[in-house]
């Protein structure tokens, strides 16, 4: 009896991790490729340029953000400051744009650098937890953003505007600049010494110290770039916008990074970290919600449908994470 | 021989394991084992580190099934399922990391599920209180028990777990090393207890590395080696030579035969002994730490291998992690070259040229969501590159090297590191610091829990970067391996070194000896 | 005392202390501040919160975390504002069983996947969202609460304080009871302190962790449900975000986020703490109330930081 049982659970468990594994390799890429099919199929004018054009400058701050994410992620944190960095970085952006766009953008980016150096300093050095470390980031700095900025402004200068809309050879600059920003992610996840320390730290603390690795100094690295990438979401998106909205800008941007970080298949316990998988995290979301509200189904599905999906992500990645 | 045939009601044991097997993939834990444990007596269990000891506990406790054998409690067939069976059955287990609640205050832990009740179903705290000072007074813990937990001496949480597994009313309690951190006076309290407890009747299985605590308070003994039943007996008909050597697994009249390990140098030429006139490459002058290390001096001359030998316990591993600046210290220094080295972080000790090989592989070692090649360039990383960028040609390269050099098996090095044997993960630990070109290394049981054949190769390589110049500090229970491998040797005892053995007296009977002499206290 | 025992007293009442410190400074600074109408109106305003706050600290408590418990609140007021129409017990039971039902689902996952509860209940957070889009036509419709009685219980009261006040006054000495007097309480404490010692110590972990959640599900569905009945509608788009503020009391309140400590005293006062702390910043008028969340944000990241050097001192004598 006792050997019948063990049989049997160990030919399902010879099958199920390879499914797990593969689910969380490709899964991702399989289901934006299925929907994409879907769409070609059955929503008229899907292949249109504008439509492809207005989804993914939609998707843009959500994909720089979930960059930054996924390396906070990818050293067992999370940071829940990047909606409220966004805010700040849209109205600082705006306070300074009388000195000229371009100082002003370096202001709201350095602003972020410097908020996400705060939450990186609560969990590298005074050992806080980084939900609540940036849990108390997202409060204060949300209001910050709104004490300096009160209510929606609207400006009118050209550099600010043409970043937000112009496009080269009919892709927005928006886009190009989150793909480029992917790609040097991309780059010093996988070819820096930093972006290998950083997945060793999330692997293995106690094993990357004994290794001599400068442990805190990477955390709080980390935490400065997911602020600095999370601060040119905010001002991009308000280059797009053409006004400052400090009061609504990237409002709950935190909870839609993450679920791309996990649908992607980076594993909240650490020590991997999947850049291109992540951005096909939020391009599955994204093209998830526009396909269902181009078939008429309401926004009210999507959030439910968004909820089994990371469910099910994290299920699928929950046995291989702590391997 | 056998007690039981002249035996009383009383004599019969409690808990019995009969032929007891378990395995685990790869490794025989407990092959055959039978111990028998009877009321009224307090009997040690001892043997190194793998010995079978602690797997043996979690057969008794329910943690494990055992696969073959047969588990008696109370005369009649048990079979436990989980610890808390066991643990209403009236087995209760003080684990060596105590196994309370920090948090909670002493009052709360030592009564959770127990607690006086009073109107309404609700908890009487007041009665709770003095019920819990009341049992606390019976083990010479006098504290406020209002206070959390953790705020007390871990003495103390250690007397309050002991308390807690012997009020649900148990036959059987076991104690797993149970005194390591405690002060001597302490140490008194626990043995007064342990006495108590026998004499009323409940077997006590003691599990300790500290002979004069096992010949103070224990009847009988049982030695467990390598999964098998070594010696199980009355503990006044052993002497602790005798004791220890069924222990390290050296038969007194086999110990000059040796000759099975890979170590060939030859220890007479001329480099091998330090003659003090040589600048050592690493020394440790008077590492302290509270009730872990007292005053440890060890130094380590280029191109020498010294070992440092002792039971479980006596501070081998403190002293090597304090040397790298991974354990604080109450006092001590590092000297690296002659150079003191600062600030106590392994980053440093690391890059003056001092590395260690930890002894948990899987929790101080390997990454294990990363590569082969991702482990071993770890340390050596921000050589392997220019400006922060590396270069995967020189990581490919070093990778290569030491993958050959040290014979990798591995399906190729992007394969994940925790897909690999254990001889295998210890390998690449070994060229993950060989990469950074250490000057000295401190190697912490590296052949432990690995194949023959790794083993081998281990013990091999050890001789050749010695001979290439590099200083080695080994730390190692298998006494032949220290023999055979290391040209000095320091005892620890209790975290302090006792004896210091060079050239001829590098023997394992030396060893054992000054390992059994009497401690003062 | 010694400096343990400053510290341990600064962990557990911290948040009683600021607050009593903050309303002595409000009332001498402000002639407007130290009214009772003041003081009913942060009260009255605070209840709602407070509610959703005891359920949060037992989960915090249980080493847990509950996203959802904003959605949940919504999903409850607009359970609550339809179901008046068939009676007070309706709208008051809807509610409760729906939120009760989620957050039991949420408990029965972590307890038997062993998933992250930060992952659960995020979910959580997004499907009950959808869930009340779906009832509500995607937020079109708000339900109007029909039902008098229903609307008495949460406008009407004595003293000059409504009902809602006194029922999270009693709702907080439930609570009170159950987490320092009852097993269920000790094996909270016990499983946010080391699972696998209280596993060892007999404490039904996957139980003990399921109830914590249906708790806390229960609560958000009672408070947004009291809260429609004060609004006498179901409003769709307050309560966003609501979890986030019910955290923030409960860590400013004294309870660790790591599990294992922490007490429903210290979760009130840091609710209140909020609220007084927004009511202050009105008085100072010429600011706005922005501003109040700098100061909150400040004050966690504050609290935080304390607790971390209040435990180091702790764990050194």
């Amino acid at each position: 009896m006792a050997e019948l049982t063990s049989r049997g659970s160990a030919r399902v468990a010879v099958l199920k991790p390879q499914v797990y594994a593969w689910v969380q390799d490709y899964g991702v890429y399989a289901a934006v490729l299925v929907l994409l099919l879907f769409n070609v199929l059955f929503t008229p004018h899907f292949l249109d340029a504008s439509n492809f054009r207005t989804q993914l400058v939609q998707v843009t701050p959500v994909v720089i953000v979930s960059l930054g994410m996924a390396l906070v992620i990818g050293t067992q944190g999370i940071d829940l400051s990047v909606g409220s960095v966004m805010a700040l970085a849209a109205a600082l952006t705006v306070l300074y744009l009388g000195y000229g766009w371009l100082p002003a953008v370096l202001v709201a980016v350095i602003g972020g650098a410097v908020v996400g150096a705060a939450g990186g300093a609560l969990v590298a050095y005074v050992g806080v937890q980084p939900i609540v470390a940036t849990l108390a980031l997202l409060v204060g700095i949300r209001g910050l953003a709104n004490v300096l900025v009160p209510q929606l402004v609207e400006f009118r200068n050209p550099g600010l505007i043409a970043l937000g809309s112009s496009s080269v050879a009919g892709i927005p600059v928006i886009v190009i600049i989150a793909a480029a920003l992917t790609v040097i992610v991309l780059f010093v996840v996988r070819r820096t010494t930093f972006g290998r320390q950083v997945v060793a730290i999330g692997g293995n603390r106690s094993a990357s110290e004994l290794s001599g690795l400068p442990v805190k100094r990477v955390l709080l690295t980390v935490y400065v770039i997911s602020g600095l990438l999370a601060a040119l979401a905010g001002v991009l998106a308000t280059a797009r916008l053409q006004a400052s909205d400090p009061t609504s800008l990237g409002l709950f941007i935190e909870l839609s990074a993450i679920t791309a970080v996990v649908v992607g298949g980076t594993p909240l316990t650490g020590g991997r970290i999947r850049v291109l998988s992540t951005v096909m995290g939020a391009l599955l979301m994204q093209l998830l919600s526009a396909t269902l509200i181009k078939h008429n189904l309401p926004q009210s599905w999507t959030q439910m449908v968004q909820a089994v999906i990371i469910l099910a992500a994290v299920y699928a990645t929950r046995k291989r994470g702590t391997r | 021989m056998r007690r039981t045939d002249l035996a009383e009601q009383t004599d019969e044991p409690v808990l019995e394991a009969r032929g007891i097997s378990k395995r685990f993939p790869g490794v025989l834990a407990l092959d055959g084992v039978s111990l028998a444990l009877r009321p009224g007596e307090v009997h040690a269990l001892v043997g190194e580190n793998g010995a079978g000891k602690s797997t043996l506990i979690k057969v008794f406790t329910g943690v494990y099934r055992p696969d073959e054998g047969r588990l008696l409690y109370k005369g009649e067939p048990a079979s436990f399922g989980t610890p808390m069976e066991a643990q209403r059955a009236g087995i209760s287990t003080i684990y060596q990391e105590v196994n309370l609640v920090p948090m909670m205050s002493v009052a709360r832990n030592l009564l959770l599920g127990r607690e006086p009740r009073g109107r309404f179903g609700v908890i009487d705290t007041a009665a709770m209180y003095e019920e819990a000072e009341r049992v606390l007074a019976g083990y010479g813990v006098e504290t406020d028990v209002r206070r959390p937990l953790r705020t007390l001496g871990v003495g103390a949480q250690q007397m309050v777990a002991l308390a807690r597994a012997v009020s649900v009313d148990a036959r059987v309690v076991i104690m797993d090393e149970p005194t390591s951190s405690l002060e001597p006076r302490e140490v008194e309290t626990l043995f007064g207890v342990i006495r108590r407890l026998r004499d009323s009747g409940i077997a006590v299985m003691y599990v300790s590395h500290r002979l004069d605590e096992l010949y103070a308070v224990c009847d009988q003994v049982t030695v467990l080696r390598d999964g098998r039943l070594a010696h199980t007996g009355p503990l006044a008909e052993l002497d602790r030579l005798k004791l220890i050597s069924l222990m390290l697994g050296r038969d007194l009249d086999e110990v000059r035969s040796g000759g099975m390990t890979r170590f060939s140098r030859d220890r007479s030429s001329e480099n091998r002994q330090g003659d003090g006139t040589r600048t050592p490459v690493v020394e440790a002058r008077g590492l302290t730490r509270k009730h872990v290390l007292d005053g440890v001096n060890v130094s380590v001359e280029p191109g020498e291998v010294v070992g440092l030998g002792g039971l479980l316990g006596a501070g081998r591993t403190e002293t090597a992690k304090a040397i790298v600046g991974a354990l604080p210290l109450d006092g001590g220094q590092v000297l690296v070259a002659g150079m003191p080295l600062r600030g106590g972080s392994t980053a440093a000790a690391i890059k003056a040229g001092v590395s260690l090989l930890p002894e948990d592989r899987k929790a101080e070692g390997i990454i294990p969501t990363l590569s082969v090649r991702e482990n071993i360039a770890l340390a050596a990383l921000p050589s392997l590159g220019r400006a922060g960028v590396v270069s995967e040609a020189k990581i490919d390269r070093v990778v290569e090297i030491f993958m050959r050099r040290l014979r990798i098996k591995a399906a190729s090095p992007h394969q994940l590191v925790s897909e690999l044997s254990g001889g295998n993960q210890q390998k690449v630990l070994l060229a993950r610091w060989l990469a950074v070109r250490p000057k000295a290394l401190l190697l912490d049981e590296p052949t432990r829990g690995i194949d023959v054949g790794a083993k081998a190769e281990v013990q091999a390589l050890i001789d050749e970067l010695a001979q290439e110049g590099l200083g080695v500090l080994l730390i190692s229970s298998d006494l032949e391996e220290l023999v055979e491998g290391a040209d000095r040797i320091l005892v620890l005892r209790e975290g302090a070194v006792v004896g210091e053995l060079s050239g001829d007296e590098v023997t394992e009977e030396k060893i054992m000896a000054t390992i059994a002499e009497q401690s003062d206290g | 005392m010694n400096r343990e025992q400053v510290s341990r007293l600064i962990q557990q009442h911290g948040a009683v202390m600021v607050l009593a410190l903050l309303v002595v400074v409000g009332s001498l600074a402000f002639d407007s501040f130290a009214t009772a109408g003041n003081a009913a109106s942060v009260v009255v305003s605070s209840s709602f919160l407070a509610i959703i706050a005891i359920g949060m600290t037992f989960v915090i408590i249980s080493g847990g975390i509950d996203l959802s418990v904003g959605s949940l609140f919504v999903l409850g007021g607009v359970l609550a504002a339809y179901g008046s129409q068939y009676g007070l017990l309706v709208a008051l039971l809807l509610p409760l069983a729906v939120c009760g039902v989620v957050g039991l689902l949420q408990g029965l996952v972590i307890a038997r996947t062993g998933m992250a509860p930060f992952i659960v209940t995020l979910a959580g957070l997004l499907g009950v969202r959808g869930l009340m889009l779906a009832i509500s036509d995607e937020g079109a419709t708000t339900y109007l609460v029909e039902d008098p009685a229903f609307a008495a219980l949460g406008q009407g009261g004595i003293l000059g304080l409504t009902w809602p006040v006194y029922i999270t006054a009693l709702l907080a000495l439930l609570a009170m009871v159950l987490l320092q007097r009852t097993g269920f309480g000790q094996n909270v404490y016990a499983i946010g302190g080391n699972e696998q010692a209280a596993a060892l110590m007999g404490v039904p972990v996957a139980r003990t962790k399921v109830y914590v959640y249906v708790m806390s599900g229960l609560l958000a569905g009672l408070a947004g449900a009291l809260n429609a009945a004060r609004l006498s509608s179901g409003v769709t788009i307050l309560g966003i975000g609501l979890e986030l503020d019910a955290i923030a009391a409960v860590v400013i309140g004294g309870t660790l986020l790591t599990g294992g400590a922490g007490g429903i005293t210290g979760s009130v006062a840091g609710v209140l703490l909020l609220g007084v702390i927004q009511s202050l910043i009105n008085q100072v008028g010429n600011l706005t109330s922005a501003f109040q969340q700098v100061v909150s944000g400040a004050f966690l990241a504050l609290v935080v930081v304390a607790q971390r050097l209040l435990s180091k001192a702790q764990r050194l004598t």
